[in-house]
C-alpha cells in the first residue's frame, strides 16, 4: 500500500520536468538528468511516463538510462566519491591510492557504504591530468591525492 | 585605483585549493579593511604553480604562487598589493620561462582575462575575428580558414575548412554546429581550460561557423566530469545572448545564430562523432557507418559542422590575424599551434601552446622537466587512452601529425601522459583492452568482443601460460580490431597494445623470466 502514493508521486514529478524540458531538440538526456537531480536517481516508474510523453516505447527509454554510466537506478550514498583511474592518474599511484581508499571504507568501486554515508565510484579522466592523482567529492574536485587528503575525505563523508 | 587581484577559479586550480586561498584573501582584506577587487580568472596553465595568484600593480601584473592558505597573511605582510616580495614570489606571469617559452594564439587569454566579462574579451581582441567574418561572404570564411592549414584539433586531423566547405555546399533547410566538448581522453584538459578560462572564444567560433555555412544553431556537447565548464559556459551563453552576440541578428547583422549547452552523461565513446550526434538526439550513444557524412547528414538528418572545441576556438585568431599569419607557425602539413598538455608522472605537469614541430624530447625533458618521482622516463603515452605509447629511442619524433604517424602513433588531442620506470607495460596493454571493453557502445563484434578477449589474452600472458602462442594471438586480434572496427575506439585501441609490445618487449616476457631478470 505504501508503495501507491510515492508511485503517483513520482509520476507527477516526472511529469513536471518532462512538461519543462520537452521543448528542447532531442530532449531524452536533459529530461533524464533532471529526473536523476530530482529524485536522486532514474526510478523505474519514471520509465513509462517518459516514453508516453516523448511518444517512443518504455523499452527504447530503459535502453537509453543503461547506455549511460552516469544513470543510476538506485539512489547512492548521501556523498558520491569518484576516483580517478585513467592513465594520467595511474602514473601517479592511483592503483594504490583506489586500494588504500577501499580499505579505509571498507568498500569497493560501485558499491555504498552499509551506512549509506558514501557511494565509490571509478571515473576514467576528471581533466585534472596536470595535478594527478585526482578525485572528485560531491562536485567539488580534489588534485594530487596523497595519505593526508584521503584522511580528509574519509573524515568529511563519515561526518 | 583599488587594487585587482587574479585568483583563478579553473578546477585545475580549484583542486590544488584555490577556493581556500580565495577565502583567506577576502577575510585578510576584510580584516585589514582594505578595498579591493577580486577576479577568478581561468588557469594559465603552468599547473605546478597553482594556485596562482596575482596582483595587477603600476608595472604590470605580479605573479605570485604555489600560494597555500596559510601564505596569505604574509603575502599582505610583505605588501603583495603592490608586488612586494616574498617566498612566492614569481614577477611577470609572462616571463616565467614556462609561459614565456610558448606561442599562445589560441589561448591567448586563458588566464588572463575575467572569463565572464564580455569587456574584458574585447579589450584583448575578442569580437575582432567575428566582426571581420561579417564582412565576407561565407564562402570566403571557409576559404580563409582552409587557407589557414587548421585541421580538426579533437584527434583526427581533418582540415577544418573542407568540413565547413562540405556543409555550406549541402543543401537544408536547418544546418547545425556541433561543438564536440566530449574530452574524455586521459592527458587532456585544453577544451575544459579554454571553456573555463575563455568561454567566449569558443562562442565566437561557433559563431563564425554558423555564418560560414549557414547554420543557425549551435550545441556544445560538454561531458558531465566537467561540472565548472557546463556552469561557466551557460553563464557565458547567457551574457553572449543578452549583448547580442548571440540571437536573431549576431552583432547587428542579418544573420541569425544561438546556441545551447548540452551535458553528456558518462559514456566515453560519445567523444566519436557520430555517437554524440546520437546522443544529442536523446539515444544510445552508437556510432553511426559512414557515409552518410555528418556534413550531409548529421544531427536529426542535418548537415552538420561537428568540430572539437579547440578546433573552433582557434578560429577567431584566424579570422583575426588572417589565413597567413596562422599557417606561418608549425612544420609540414601540420600548421599552427597545438596546446601540449603535458601530464601524469611529470615535474612541470600543464599546459603548453606551441607552433608544431617540436621533439617529444624536448616537451617531455625540457618544458616537463622530466618525471615529478625523480626517476627516469620509461614511456609517454600520446593521444590519449587510444595512443601509443613511446619509448625514449623515439623522443626525437616531431611533434606532428604525419611524423607521429610514421612512428605508428597518433597525437590525438594532444595530451602527453608521462610514466617513470616502475610503470608494467603489460599492465598498460591490459588496461587499454579493459577499457575499450567498459566503453565500447556495443555495436561491432571487433571492438565489442575482440576487448574483452584480449583482457583474457593479456591475462594468460600474464600468468605465462603458453606465452608465444598468446602473444601471437594478441597481435592478431589487434589487427582484426584496428581493421574491423567501426570507430576509433576499437580501431585504436591496438595502438597503445602494440606499441608496448612492440617497444617494451620485456614487460610481456612470462612471468619466472621477469622475476629472474628484477
Amino acid at each position: 500500500m505504501t508503495m501507491q502514493p510515492a508511485s503517483t508521486e513520482i509520476t507527477s514529478r516526472t511529469a513536471a520536468i518532462i512538461q519543462e524540458l520537452k521543448g528542447l531538440e532531442g530532449p531524452l538526456l536533459p529530461i533524464l538528468h533532471g529526473i536523476q537531480e530530482e529524485f536522486g536517481h532514474v526510478p523505474h516508474d519514471a520509465l513509462q511516463v517518459i516514453a508516453e510523453a516523448l511518444n517512443i516505447s518504455r523499452a527504447e527509454v530503459h535502453g537509453v538510462v543503461t547506455f549511460y554510466h552516469d544513470y543510476r537506478s538506485h539512489p547512492a550514498g548521501r556523498h558520491v566519491l569518484k576516483l580517478c583511474q585513467a592513465e594520467s592518474c595511474q602514473s601517479m599511484g592511483s592503483d594504490a591510492i583506489a586500494a588504500k581508499l577501499q580499505q579505509l571504507l571498507g568498500i569497493g568501486f560501485h558499491e555504498t557504504t552499509r551506512d549509506g554515508s558514501v557511494t565509490l565510484e571509478p571515473v576514467y579522466c576528471l581533466g585534472l591530468c596536470a595535478c594527478s592523482p585526482a578525485a572528485m567529492l560531491d562536485g567539488e574536485v580534489i588534485g594530487r591525492l596523497d595519505d593526508e587528503k584521503l584522511d580528509e575525505i574519509v573524515a568529511e563523508v563519515r561526518s | 585605483m583599488i587594487p585587482r587581484i587574479y585568483i583563478p577559479a579553473d578546477s585545475g586550480a580549484l583542486a590544488l585549493g584555490a577556493e581556500k586561498v580565495a577565502k583567506a584573501i577576502e577575510s585578510e582584506l576584510a580584516e585589514r579593511g582594505i578595498e579591493a577587487k577580486i577576479v577568478r580568472n581561468g588557469s594559465r596553465g603552468a599547473y605546478f604553480l597553482e594556485p596562482m595568484v596575482e596582483v595587477a600593480t603600476a608595472n604590470g601584473r605580479v605573479a605570485y604562487g604555489p600560494v597555500k592558505p596559510s601564505d596569505v597573511k604574509s603575502l599582505f605582510d610583505s605588501g603583495f598589493l603592490t608586488g612586494g616580495h616574498h617566498k612566492r614570489w614569481l614577477g611577470a606571469p609572462d616571463k616565467i620561462p614556462f609561459l614565456a617559452k610558448q606561442t599562445r594564439l589560441t589561448f591567448a587569454r586563458c588566464g588572463v582575462t575575467d572569463p565572464l566579462s564580455l569587456e574584458s574579451y574585447k579589450k584583448h581582441g575578442g569580437l575582432n575575428g567575428l566582426t571581420n567574418a561579417l564582412g565576407l561572404t561565407p564562402a570566403a570564411i571557409v576559404a580563409q580558414v582552409t587557407e589557414s592549414g587548421l585541421r580538426g584539433r579533437g584527434g583526427a586531423g581533418f582540415p577544418t575548412g573542407i568540413k565547413w566547405k562540405t556543409v555550406l555546399d549541402t543543401v537544408g533547410d536547418r544546418k547545425y554546429i556541433v561543438c564536440n566538448a566530449d574530452e574524455g581522453d586521459s592527458g587532456t584538459f585544453a577544451d575544459r581550460m579554454i571553456m573555463e578560462g575563455d568561454p567566449f572564444v569558443l562562442i565566437e567560433g561557433m559563431t563564425i561557423a554558423g555564418i560560414a555555412t549557414g547554420a543557425t544553431k549551435g550545441f556544445v556537447y560538454i561531458r558531465s566530469e566537467y561540472p565548472h565548464a557546463v556552469a561557466v559556459m551557460n553563464k557565458a551563453v547567457e551574457i553572449a545572448r543578452k549583448a547580442g552576440v548571440l540571437g536573431a541578428s549576431v552583432l547587428g547583422s542579418p544573420y541569425a545564430f544561438d546556441m545551447e549547452i548540452r551535458v553528456g552523461a558518462g559514456a566515453y565513446v560519445c567523444g566519436e562523432e557520430t555517437a554524440l550526434l546520437d546522443s544529442l538526439e536523446g539515444k544510445r550513444g552508437m556510432v553511426r557507418a559512414k557515409p552518410p557524412l555528418p556534413a550531409h547528414k548529421g544531427l536529426f538528418g542535418k548537415p552538420t559542422v561537428i568540430n572539437n572545441v579547440i578546433s573552433l576556438a582557434s578560429v577567431p585568431v584566424i579570422m583575426d590575424k588572417g589565413a597567413a599569419f596562422y599557417k606561418d607557425f608549425g612544420m609540414g602539413r601540420s600548421r599552427g599551434t597545438i596546446p601540449i598538455q603535458i601530464a601524469g608522472n611529470v615535474k612541470y605537469a600543464g599546459l603548453f601552446e606551441a607552433a608544431f614541430g617540436m621533439t617529444l624530447g624536448e616537451i617531455v625533458d625540457e618544458i616537463g622537466g622530466g618525471t615529478a618521482t625523480g626517476r627516469p622516463v620509461k614511456a609517454v603515452q600520446v593521444g590519449g587512452p587510444l595512443g601509443a605509447y613511446f619509448p625514449r629511442t623515439l623522443f626525437d619524433t616531431p611533434f606532428d601529425y604525419e611524423a607521429f604517424a610514421a612512428k605508428d602513433g597518433l597525437i590525438g588531442h594532444a595530451g602527453i601522459v608521462v610514466f617513470d620506470d616502475t610503470a608494467d607495460m603489460l599492465k598498460q596493454a591490459r588496461f587499454a583492452m579493459e577499457f575499450c571493453a567498459i566503453e565500447s557502445c556495443g555495436k561491432c563484434t571487433p571492438c565489442r568482443i575482440g576487448s574483452t578477449r584480449g583482457v583474457e589474452t593479456i591475462d594468460k600472458l600474464a600468468a605465462g601460460i603458453e606465452p608465444e602462442k598468446n602473444l601471437a594471438l594478441v597481435t592478431d586480434l589487434c589487427n582484426t580490431m584496428k581493421f574491423g572496427s567501426l570507430c576509433a575506439l576499437g580501431g585504436f585501441t591496438p595502438y597503445p597494445v602494440m606499441s608496448s609490445i612492440t617497444h617494451f618487449p620485456d614487460d610481456f616476457k612470462p612471468a619466472p623470466v621477469r622475476v629472474a631478470a628484477e
